[in-house]
C-alpha cells in the first residue's frame, strides 16, 4: 500500500532537477559588466554594434568573459573591476565617436557569474529589490487634472481660430474650470458655432444654456477624450522620465505606471539621491509664442526699437510681454505675444541632426496632428517673422531660442542657427525637457545605501538559516527518522521556493526573505500533522504500514484546509498591498504551494522508498509513541 | 470545556484592555502611514543624540524623533510632513546640519565628515545653469562654502557620518495605505468565513473568524499599549497571522468533524474536548517550530524586521490559545450538532477507511 508508481518518482525527480538548475545561478555571485544601451532613437543594438564591441576590446587587448544581448541592451562581462572600468572608457570612445551627442549610453553593472548556458535557458539569480541591492525608489504622482486643463486651453485657441475663420461671431470664449464657455449674441450664431465645433473635433461634448441676453455653449471633454488625454499624459511623462534617467546612466532602471496616475521609478545602484532627484524633479513646460517686436535686425519683420525701448521702461503694450533672449554674451530684448501658439504637449520629437543641404547642425522638430494644423495656420502669414520658444522651469519662463520663420511650417520642421552640434543637442534636450505633459510630484522616496543592502541580505539569510537549523534539530530529536525525512522535505521546499522565485524573476525584498523564513516555519506544520497522525494510528494499534498510509491520507484534508485559508490571506495581501508587502505576499503564496507539494508528495515518496518496500515492517522510527495513559484508554473506548 | 468559561473571561479582559488602549492611545503609525521622512544615519563614533536633536530642532522640527537603534552609532531620525518643503530639500537640509554639528564637535572639516554631501553638491552644481542661485540655495540649506574646482581628497568610506537610508512618504500615500489595509483585513476575513462555511459549516467560519479577529485586536492592542511603531511590514505580519492562526482553528475543526463521525454516542462537549486533546501536541510542536523561526528573525533580523517578528510572536502565542480556547467554545455555544457536519450517506465510507 505504500508504494508509489514510477511516474510519481519521475515527477519528483524532474521537479528537483529543474529546481536545482534554476537555483544554481544564485550561488555564483556577481561579476562586473558594462551595459550598453541605445540612447538615441536612431541607435540600435545589432550585430554591427556587437562586432564593434568585440573588435574594440580585441584591439585594446582587454579580455572579456562573455557578451550577453537582450531586447535592447548588450552586457559585456569582465573578470574584475579594473578591466571593467578600462573597457568602459575604450568602448565609450569607440561607440560614441561624437562626444557631444552620444548614441549609446554605457553603464557599469553587476551581472551573474554563472556559466553562459544558464542564461540561455533563462536561469537567472533572484531579482533583488532595492532594499537588498541598494538604490533609489521614487513614486511620482502625475497631476492629471492639470493635463486636462492644458488640453482644454489648447482647444480654446483652436475653436477661436475656427470660429473666426468661418466668420461666426461670438462675444467671448474662455475656459472655466474643466469646461469651455462660449457666449454668443444670438441663437442662430450659436447653432452655427455648435455645428462647426462638432465638425472640428469629436472630443468635446456640447451643451447649450441661456442667460440674460446671452446664448451660451458649454464644451467639456468627453469621457473617452479624458481617458485618452490622461493616458497620453502618463505615457509622455514616462518617456520623458526614461530620457532623464538615461542621462544618469543607470544599468537597470524600472520606470512604470502604478495605478491610474502614478509612476514608479527605481534606480538600483544609484548612490547619489540628490543628483537623481535633481534630474527627475526638473519640472518644465514649453510654449511657442510669436515675437511682436524686436530691435536687433532692421531688415527683419516687426523691427520696432521704439516699442522695445518703451517696454523696457515699463510701458508694455497690451497682450504682450517683455523677455530677454540670451545666447552667449548677447542679450536680446524681445516683445512676445501673450497668446500661446502651441505648448510642449504637441511636441512629439526634438532631436539634433544635420541639415541635408549644407550639413549645418539643426534641431529637427516633429509635432502631432493638431500641433501641425495650428502651426500651418499660424505661419501662413508669418513668413520672416520670428517665433520664440519659451521653457518654463520652476515657474520662470526663459526664451531658449527665437528663430525666424523661413516658410510655412507643418508637422515637421527644423530649427537652424545652432553653431555647433553641441548647441543643437542642448537645444533638443531643452525642448524635450519641456515636453512633460503634466506636472509631477515626488510623493514617496526611498533610498537605501549599498552597504545597508548587503547587510539586509546577510540578516535575512542568517535568520532563515538559524531558524532552519533549530527546527531541524528539534524535528530530528523528536521524530527520529521521520523527522529526518520531514527536514529533507523542508529543505526541498526551500529549494523549490528559491527556484520558483528565480524563474519568475519576482522581486525579492527583505520582507520577502522574512516570508521565506515564515513559510519554512509554517511548512513544517504539514509534516508535524502527518507525523502526529501516524503516531496516533500506531497508538491505536495499527500496523506500521497501515499507520503510514492512514497518517498521510487523513492529514491531507487538514493540510489542504489550513493552507487554503493562509493562501486567501496571502492573495489579499498581494492584491491590496504595495511595495514590500507585495513582495512578502508573493513569497507567502508561492511558499504555500511548494510546501503542499514537498511536505506531502516528496516526504511520502521518501517514506515509501524507505519503508514501503519492506514486507514485514514492525517498527517506524518516529520517536516515542505513548501507548499507556488516559488517551489510549479513550481511544479504546471508541 | 470545563475551563472554557475561565479562559473566555481572560480573553475578554485582554481584549477589553486592547480595545481601550486602541481607543485612548491609538496606534503609533509609522512614516508609511502618516507621511513624513525617515533618515538612517551611521556614525564612525557614537554621537551625542541630544546634540543631533538640538540641531534638528533649530531647523524648526520640534517634533522630530531622534533615536539610536541596534548599535549606538546608528541613528534614526523621523521627521513629520512639513508643508511647502519637498522631501528632497528636506533630507538635504537635515543631513547638512547633522554634518555641520558633527564637524563642530569633532573639530574636523565638513568635507572630512561628509565627503558624500560635498561630492553630490559639486556634481549637481556642475550641471546647474545658474551656479550662483544654486549656491544660495545650498548655503541656505546648511551647506558649507566649498570650492568645487579643487579635487576632494576624502574618500567616501572614510566619512565620519554616512546617510544610509532616506524614506520620504507623502501624506496622500499614507491615507491610501490605511484604507487598503482595512480593506485587506475585511476581505481576508470574508474569504476565510466563506471558505470555512463551504468546507465545514457557517458556525465554524464565524467561530474561527471571531477567534482570529480577537488575535488581531490583541496584537494591535500591544502595539498601541507600548506605542511600538506600526509600519507597513507590521500590517503584513498582522494579515499573515490572520491566515496563519486560522490554520490552527481549522485543524481543531477538522478533528471535531472526524470525531462526530467516529464517536457516534459521545456528547458534543466530549467530541470537542477529545479533538482539542488530540491536536494539542501538534499545535505545540508546529507553533514551537514557527516560533523558533520568528525568534531567530527577532534576534538577528535587525531594525526592519524587529516589529514584524514581534507582531508574529504575539500573534502566534495568542493564536494557539485563541483557536483552542476561544474558537472551540464559540462553536459549542453556537450549538453545533452532529447533523451539521455528518451527512447520512457518508456513513458507509467511514468503515472503509479504517
Amino acid at each position: 500500500m505504500n508504494r508509489y508508481p514510477l511516474w510519481r518518482y519521475l515527477i519528483i525527480g524532474f521537479a528537483l532537477v529543474i529546481s536545482i538548475i534554476y537555483t544554481l545561478p544564485n550561488f555564483f555571485g556577481e561579476v562586473p559588466a558594462v551595459q550598453i544601451a541605445p540612447l538615441k532613437v536612431t541607435a540600435k543594438i545589432d550585430a554591427a554594434v556587437i562586432q564593434t564591441v568585440e573588435q574594440t576590446l580585441k584591439a585594446n587587448a582587454i579580455g572579456l568573459d562573455g557578451i550577453f544581448t537582450d531586447t535592447n541592451s548588450i552586457k559585456v562581462r569582465f573578470r574584475d573591476t579594473d578591466t571593467q572600468l578600462k573597457a568602459k572608457d575604450v568602448l565609450d570612445q569607440a561607440l560614441n565617436p561624437d562626444r557631444d551627442s552620444p548614441s549609446f549610453i554605457l553603464a557599469l553593472n553587476l551581472i551573474s557569474a554563472s556559466p553562459r548556458w544558464f542564461s540561455s535557458i533563462n536561469a537567472l539569480p533572484m531579482y533583488l529589490g532595492l532594499d537588498l541591492r541598494g538604490g533609489i525608489h521614487f513614486l511620482l504622482q502625475v497631476d492629471l487634472p492639470s493635463a486636462l486643463v492644458k488640453r482644454l486651453d489648447g482647444q480654446v485657441g483652436y475653436i477661436r481660430n475656427a470660429l473666426r475663420e468661418k466668420k461666426i461671431s461670438y462675444s467671448s470664449i474662455a475656459r472655466e474650470g474643466q469646461s469651455i464657455v462660449i457666449k454668443f449674441r444670438d441663437a442662430g450664431m450659436r447653432e452655427k458655432g455648435q455645428s462647426e465645433i462638432e465638425r472640428l473635433t469629436p472630443d468635446l461634448a456640447l451643451k447649450t444654456a441661456e442667460g440674460p441676453g446671452e446664448f451660451r455653449l458649454t464644451a467639456t471633454l468627453t469621457p473617452q477624450a479624458q481617458t485618452e488625454t490622461q493616458k497620453s499624459a502618463i505615457e509622455q511623462n514616462i518617456t520623458t522620465l526614461r530620457n532623464r534617467v538615461n542621462e544618469l546612466g543607470v544599468a537597470e532602471p524600472i520606470i512604470q505606471q502604478q495605478g491610474v496616475d502614478r509612476i514608479v521609478v527605481q534606480l538600483p545602484g544609484v548612490q547619489d539621491p540628490a543628483r537623481a532627484k535633481d534630474i527627475l524633479g526638473r519640472t518644465a513646460s514649453l510654449e511657442i509664442r510669436m515675437v511682436e517686436a524686436q530691435a536687433s535686425d532692421p531688415a527683419g519683420r516687426d523691427y520696432d526699437p521704439a516699442k522695445i525701448e518703451a517696454a523696457k521702461s515699463g510701458n508694455v503694450p497690451f497682450g504682450t510681454e517683455l523677455f530677454y533672449e540670451r545666447h552667449g554674451n548677447v542679450v536680446e530684448p524681445l516683445l512676445l505675444s501673450k497668446q500661446v501658439i502651441i505648448t510642449g504637449e504637441r511636441l512629439t520629437k526634438a532631436s539634433p541632426t544635420f541639415d541635408s543641404r549644407d550639413q549645418r547642425p539643426v534641431v529637427s522638430i516633429e509635432l502631432d496632428g493638431q500641433g501641425a494644423r495650428i502651426m500651418r495656420d499660424v505661419t501662413r502669414d508669418a513668413v520672416k517673422r520670428r517665433m520664440a520658444v519659451l521653457l518654463i522651469e520652476k515657474g520662470k519662463p526663459e526664451v531658449i531660442t527665437a528663430p525666424t520663420i523661413q516658410d510655412q511650417l507643418g508637422g515637421n520642421f527644423q530649427i537652424t542657427g545652432s553653431r555647433t552640434p553641441r548647441d543643437a543637442n542642448d537645444l533638443a534636450l531643452l525642448l524635450r525637457a519641456g515636453a512633460l505633459a503634466a506636472p509631477m510630484d515626488i510623493i514617496e522616496e526611498r533610498t537605501v545605501g549599498p552597504s545597508l543592502g548587503a547587510e539586509n541580505i546577510k540578516i535575512g539569510f542568517h535568520s532563515t538559516w538559524i531558524g532552519f537549523t533549530l527546527i531541524a534539530l528539534f524535528m530530528i530529536a523528536y521524530y527520529r527518522v521521520m523527522g529526518v525525512i520531514s527536514i529533507v522535505a523542508l529543505a526541498i521546499n526551500v529549494l523549490f521556493l528559491v527556484a520558483l522565485l528565480s524563474m519568475l524573476q519576482a522581486t525579492l525584498t527583505l520582507p520577502g526573505m522574512a516570508g521565506i523564513a515564515l513559510t519554512v516555519g509554517m511548512a513544517i506544520d504539514a509534516n508535524v500533522l502527518i507525523n502526529e497522525r501516524i503516531r496516533e494510528e500506531l497508538r491505536n494499534g495499527n500496523t506500521p504500514q497501515a499507520a503510514i498510509y492512514a497518517g498521510y491520507d487523513r492529514a491531507w484534508g487538514t493540510i489542504i484546509d489550513s493552507n487554503i485559508t493562509t493562501l486567501i490571506a496571502g492573495a489579499m495581501l498581494f492584491l491590496l498591498g504595495s511595495g514590500p508587502v507585495k513582495g512578502f505576499a508573493v513569497v507567502l503564496c508561492l511558499g504555500i504551494l511548494t510546501s503542499l507539494f514537498s511536505a506531502v508528495m516528496v516526504s511520502r515518496s521518501i517514506v515509501n522508498l524507505h519503508y514501503g518496500s519492506r514486507r514485514r515492517l514492525d517498527h517506524i522510527s518516529i520517536g516515542q509513541v505513548w501507548k499507556a495513559g488516559a488517551e489510549a484508554k479513550e481511544s479504546v473506548k471508541r | 470545556m470545563r475551563y472554557a468559561l475561565i479562559f473566555n473571561v481572560i480573553s475578554v479582559i485582554t481584549f477589553l484592555v486592547a480595545v481601550v488602549s486602541l481607543a485612548t492611545k491609538g496606534l503609533n503609525f509609522g512614516v508609511d502611514f502618516t507621511g513624513g521622512t525617515v533618515m538612517e544615519v551611521s556614525y564612525k563614533q557614537a554621537p551625542d543624540v541630544n546634540k543631533i536633536r538640538e540641531a534638528i530642532a533649530k531647523l524648526g522640527f520640534t517634533d522630530a524623533a531622534v533615536q539610536t537603534f541596534g548599535t549606538s552609532r546608528d541613528v534614526l531620525i523621523r521627521l513629520p510632513v512639513k508643508q511647502g518643503l519637498s522631501g528632497a530639500r528636506l533630507s538635504d537640509r537635515v543631513f547638512n546640519h547633522i554634518c555641520q554639528t558633527e564637524a563642530l564637535s569633532t573639530n574636523a572639516s565638513f568635507e572630512a565628515v561628509c565627503p558624500q554631501a560635498i561630492r553630490s553638491y559639486c556634481e549637481r552644481r556642475s550641471k546647474e545653469p545658474d551656479a550662483l542661485k544654486f549656491d544660495q540655495q545650498w548655503t541656505s540649506d546648511g551647506g558649507p562654502v566649498y570650492d568645487c574646482s579643487k579635487p576632494l581628497a576624502n574618500r567616501d568610506d572614510e566619512a565620519k557620518v554616512t546617510l544610509r537610508r532616506v524614506e520620504f512618504v507623502g501624506p496622500q500615500v499614507g491615507s491610501e495605505l490605511v484604507e487598503n489595509g482595512a480593506l485587506a483585513l475585511l476581505f481576508v476575513s470574508l474569504g476565510i468565513v466563506a471558505y470555512l462555511a463551504l468546507r465545514f459549516e457557517w458556525k465554524f467560519g464565524v467561530a474561527a473568524i471571531i477567534a482570529n479577529l480577537h488575535d488581531v485586536v490583541i496584537i494591535l492592542g500591544f502595539f498601541s499599549l507600548f506605542q511600538w511603531e506600526f509600519s507597513l511590514t507590521v500590517l503584513a505580519a498582522v494579515l499573515a497571522i490572520l491566515g496563519y492562526s486560522v490554520n490552527e482553528s481549522v485543524v481543531v475543526f477538522d478533528r471535531i468533524r472526524e470525531n462526530f463521525r467516529k464517536m457516534r454516542k459521545a456528547s458534543v462537549t466530549t467530541v470537542i474536548d477529545n479533538a482539542i486533546t488530540r491536536t494539542m501536541s501538534r499545535t505545540i510542536i508546529t507553533h514551537g517550530c514557527t516560533q523558533m523561526m520568528v525568534t531567530s528573525m527577532l534576534i538577528f533580523g535587525g531594525e526592519t524586521l524587529h516589529y514584524f517578528a514581534l507582531a508574529l510572536t504575539i500573534g502566534i502565542c495568542f493564536g494557539i490559545y485563541s483557536s483552542v480556547l476561544v474558537a472551540s467554545p464559540i462553536v459549542m455555544w453556537l450549538r453545533v450538532s452532529r447533523e451539521d457536519l455528518v451527512k447520512p450517506e457518508k456513513k458507509t465510507d467511514i468503515g472503509a477507511v479504517i
